[in-house]
């Protein structure tokens, strides 16, 4: 393992962002979200849950996928896809890390989306191990460790270092091209802020939270069960609670039309919006009970029974802070019996 | 806060059981003290009625729909959410008569956000006593004035009167409203234009065009919006550019010109905490100045100052050479 002292950190900065683009958590008008590093950026690695996740950095929530040059009769398709620069993520935490992985089962297979491939090619992810805990977070209950997270890189910052461990070889070629910045580090700083974090996670409310209830639910009686309407009565069918999540994978794809051209391009869309499933054909989702439903049906049912039991929540607690009439999946899930005994 | 959600229990009650309502619209405890969402009660289930300092949320939106059922309805409004009341009476949204009015006294709500910028994390649970929030925390017990982490809306409450109300509840004495609500657009205005447009530019950079402010919004009620129409052209389901950022805002702010009591509840949903109050108060502001001073809400069926002409209104030109600083 190695490590930097937290003095040091602009200087870490500077030499990743030298050589790449540096994706990070940054304040900005108040909020921490992710964002790409430059002098004098207020890189805010504390924070445990920025506003939205770093799944912009491969799933932007808007991308051009072609733009189409018209000149009379003719038309001309032009590709807009970016070639692979690789470019670094950091800070990305246990949850978010495990929630790229949700959207790599949707994205590279079969039909593989190249927009989404090319960028995960390219990016070399640093995870931050979480040194704190708040009461919104439920990583454990889909099998997280929060205090250990893979990626190219893992990265524990404690009060005064960040320590240092390379996974991939990816990971060990970054490390390498910075040198002396980082020195080797041989204590148990790591292990102790571990065995602490654990201690924690176990006193907080949500530590006995769990899906079990969903493994062996029948699918009709949890789509029938008229729990739904009573949960999803205040939902105000606004996009935060799918903006703010890092799994969420639906998007629009949209036309911008000028006179000599037109872009077309994809933008995140939300099941909670009202015009979500609107075809020519008509509106199979009428109501906002169905379409709350579709959300943590789709979360908990749905995507595991397609993935190998795998879930499509990772736990990390955004919809719980953001929703701005409190409803959240944790409500979800305990209605549905996910309490353990204590 | 105790004493009122027990008068208001005992209200919710006896309404309902004479018959008077057949239906409640108020707070619903969640996982924690400050999980609370709107719900609706009727007669058997009032399990889980709550009434605390974070009850900040704004009913009346929920009252376009509640209107369109059977049977009438009991509802707790504060004093701001009363104004809301009145203007969705005035635009035909609801009608009064499927509603009882019981408007609840207060010293403001909270804003949880607020309360973990002082440090306060690990939370087990919480109780709250007049003027504090009282946070038993995995690290210990943390002690939050309730006067430093109020919402926005709140520091800069328009008043206390209930500009509607069959009854009232209020246990001892509201605070008085903020005198100076305009102190933030004031300083907005003593801005050059310049700064004025890297403020805005910056803060709503932050937009994730998630559509809170607008589905919260009680003034916000068309059924389908000009952003939602695939064939109004101009459908956007995200901001695409810098141009759109501004875009969706600046409409929102022109359609609920006049309209906009100042409930305050869009800056409360915005997950990014973009204070887009002061876009719609710099308006109100406005609308003060050039043609005499105007609540909406404040009145049923008064007239917009912007829908009605008088001679005293200000010129046109005057308004623009005025706001070119
Ligand atoms: S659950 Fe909450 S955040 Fe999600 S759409 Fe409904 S009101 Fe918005
Ligand atoms: S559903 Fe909520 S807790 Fe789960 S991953 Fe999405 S935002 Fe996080
Ligand atoms: S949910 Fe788990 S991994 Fe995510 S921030 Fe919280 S503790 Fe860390
Ligand atoms: S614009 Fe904001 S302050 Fe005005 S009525 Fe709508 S939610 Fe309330
Ligand atoms: S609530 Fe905030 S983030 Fe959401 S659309 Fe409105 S301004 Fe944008």
């Amino acid at each position: 393992m190695k490590k930097i002292s937290l003095a040091n950190l602009n200087e870490l900065y500077s030499a990743i962002s030298a050589n790449y683009p540096l994706y990070l958590p940054v304040e900005r008008a108040g909020e921490v979200n992710y964002g790409y590093y430059e002098e004098g950026a207020k890189v805010r690695l504390d924070v445990l849950k920025t506003v939205k996740s770093p799944k912009d950095c491969f799933f932007p929530q808007t991308e051009d996928l072609m733009k189409f040059k018209v000149e009379g009769q003719k038309i001309e398709i032009i590709d807009v896809r970016e070639h692979a620069k690789p470019f670094v993520v950091m800070g990305v935490r246990a949850c978010d890390f495990k929630a790229f992985d949700v959207l790599d089962r949707v994205f590279l297979v079969d039909p593989l989306d190249t927009y989404y491939q090319t960028k995960r090619e390219a990016g070399i992810v640093i995870t931050h191990a979480c040194g704190k805990v708040e009461e919104s977070c439920f990583c454990k209950t889909f099998g997280i460790d929060p205090v250990n997270p893979l990626g190219d890189v893992t990265v524990w910052t404690d009060s005064e270092n960040l320590y240092w461990r390379a996974n991939t070889e990816k990971g060990e070629a970054l490390t390498k091209e910075l040198g002396d910045l980082l020195v080797e580090y041989q204590g148990n700083a790591v292990e102790e802020q571990q065995a602490k974090v654990n201690e924690i996670y176990a006193k907080l409310p949500l530590a006995s939270l769990t899906t079990e209830s969903f493994k062996n639910g029948d699918m009709m009686e949890l789509f029938n069960s008229d729990k739904w309407q009573k949960l999803s009565e205040a939902c105000l069918g606004c996009g935060t609670c799918t903006f703010v999540c890092p799994t969420c994978q639906c998007f629009d794809i949209r036309e911008f039309v000028t006179n000599s051209g037109v872009t077309r391009f994809r933008c995140w869309d939300s099941c909670m919006f009202n015009d979500f499933t609107k075809t020519a054909g008509g509106q199979p989702r009428t109501t906002q009970m169905q379409r709350y439903r579709q959300r943590f049906m789709h979360k908990l049912v749905y995507f595991p029974q397609n993935n190998e039991g795998a879930y499509s929540c990772v736990g990390c607690g955004r919809c719980v802070k953001k929703c701005p009439q409190g409803l959240n999946i944790v409500k979800v899930i305990k209605e549905f019996g996910g309490k353990q005994d204590a | 806060m105790q004493g009122l959600e027990k008068l208001m229990l005992e209200k919710a009650n006896a309404l309902l059981q004479s018959g008077e309502v057949d239906r409640v619209i108020g707070w619903k405890k969640g996982e924690s003290y400050y999980d609370v969402s709107p719900a609706t009660f009727t007669k058997d289930n009032l399990e889980g009625f709550v009434y605390n300092c974070f009850c900040g949320a704004n009913l009346s939106k929920y009252l376009v729909a509640e209107s369109k059922k059977e049977g009438k309805m009991l509802v707790f409004l504060k004093p701001c959410d009363t104004y809301s009341f009145n203007q969705l009476l005035s635009e035909h949204r609801i009608e009064k008569e499927k509603f009882y009015v019981v408007g609840v006294g207060c010293n403001g709500h909270l804003d949880m956000n607020k309360v973990y910028a002082q440090g306060v994390e690990g939370i087990l649970s919480m109780s709250e006593d007049e003027n504090n929030l009282i946070v038993e925390t995995v690290y210990g017990q943390k002690i939050v004035e309730k006067e430093s982490a109020l919402l926005i809306k709140c520091l800069t409450c328009k008043s206390k009167e209930f500009a509607v109300a069959d009854e009232t509840l209020v246990v001892g004495e509201m605070k008085p409203a903020n005198p100076n609500r305009f102190e933030e657009v004031e300083k907005l205005e003593s801005m050059t234009e310049a700064e004025r447009y890297a403020f805005w530019k910056e803060q709503l950079s932050k937009c994730i065009r998630c559509n809170a402010c607008r589905n919260a919004c009680p003034a916000c009620t068309c059924i389908n919006c000009v952003f939602d129409n695939n064939a109004s052209g101009i459908s956007a389901k995200a901001n695409a550019d810098e141009f759109e950022e501004k875009l969706f805002h600046i409409i929102r702010a022109y359609h609920v010109a006049g309209r906009c009591t100042d409930c305050g509840e869009c800056s409360r949903v915005c997950p990014q905490n973009i204070p887009l109050h002061l876009i719609n108060r710099k308006v109100i502001k406005d609308i003060n100045e050039n043609y005499g001073d105007y609540q909406a809400g404040a009145e049923v069926n008064a007239r917009n100052p912007l829908v009605n002409y008088t001679k005293a209104d200000v010129e046109a030109k005057e308004v623009v050479e005025g706001g070119n600083k």
